[in-house]
């Protein structure tokens, strides 16, 4: 029979929203205070969702130790308490909560195999979360 | 069609452990959560269900109806219990959240009147949740 499991993981980075694509004043007016050159912070909160038949041996969709060991290593050491803007893949790309849900569903997606992943959400407020399950066509 | 959900909390104690592996497989597997002994947690479970809206009452579901059957056939037979040796699904299967949540959608889902079950979803931690949906 097959169950949903889902994980919550907590870190905390920087970003500032700036695109150079834009104007200077297109940025202010797109972005408003994320736009601050200083960079703001966050405190992120994300889930996992994974799912798959329940093994009967087990009891388990999944050895959360796996899931946390891929997380840890893939996700968290590599995020929290970092500047999102100074990493290779925000290096082009604008580390808003929207891209940074991509790309976490993406590295887990190639680093966690024991069960399937149906998708992320990320909470970057109390009040704001985002969530992606993959898309139909990868992304370049 | 709506959906309506309601939750409830019980606290239980439980252990996972396979008689038939090893005694060295089942601390490799399973841990700390392989202690005889047992340890607790403060469940939350969220029951949902769904249903169309009666016109003359604007209920999907009669609540009170809803609270009984969690009431009776979740919250008595597991609260302040040891699922391993209390309640009978888990006398020989492993009371992960998985299980629970499969047996929680079990014990509810011929009881319900009116309304159909959509989704049984057991908190372990406030970190940690199962879904089930029914065999699909």
């Amino acid at each position: 029979m097959k169950a949903h499991l889902t994980r919550r993981y907590r870190f905390s980075a920087s970003h500032r929203l700036h695109s150079p694509e834009m104007s200077a004043e297109e940025n202010r007016d797109t972005y408003g205070k994320c736009n601050n050159p200083h960079g703001h912070g966050h405190n992120y909160t994300l889930e996992v969702t994974v799912s798959g038949p329940v093994d009967q041996s087990t009891g388990m969709v999944c050895n959360l130790v796996d899931l946390d060991g891929v997380v840890e290593r893939e996700i968290l050491s590599r995020y929290h308490l970092s500047n999102l803007n100074t990493l290779q893949e925000f290096a082009q790309l604008v580390p808003t909560t929207e891209n940074l849900s991509v790309e976490i569903f993406e590295i887990l997606q190639r680093g966690f195999h024991p069960a399937h992943l149906e998708g992320v959400r990320l909470e970057e407020t109390m009040m704001n979360s985002f969530e992606y399950a993959g898309g139909t066509e990868p992304r370049k | 069609m709506v959906y309506l959900t309601r939750k409830a909390e019980f606290s239980a104690s439980h252990y996972y452990h396979n008689p038939d592996f090893t005694p060295e497989e089942n601390l490799r597997i399973f841990g700390k959560c392989n202690n005889p002994h047992g340890h607790g947690h403060n469940y939350t479970l969220e029951v949902t269900v769904k249903g169309e809206v009666d016109p003359r009452s604007g209920f999907v579901v009669d609540l009170k109806q809803l609270k009984e059957v969690m009431h009776h056939e979740v919250l008595d037979a597991m609260d302040h219990r040891f699922l391993n040796k209390e309640v009978p699904e888990f006398f020989t299967k492993i009371p992960t959240t998985e299980n629970l949540a499969i047996a929680v959608w079990q014990r509810l889902e011929t009881k319900l009147q009116k309304a159909r079950l959509h989704r049984v979803r057991v908190y372990e931690t406030p970190d940690l949740f199962v879904d089930f949906y029914g065999e699909e």
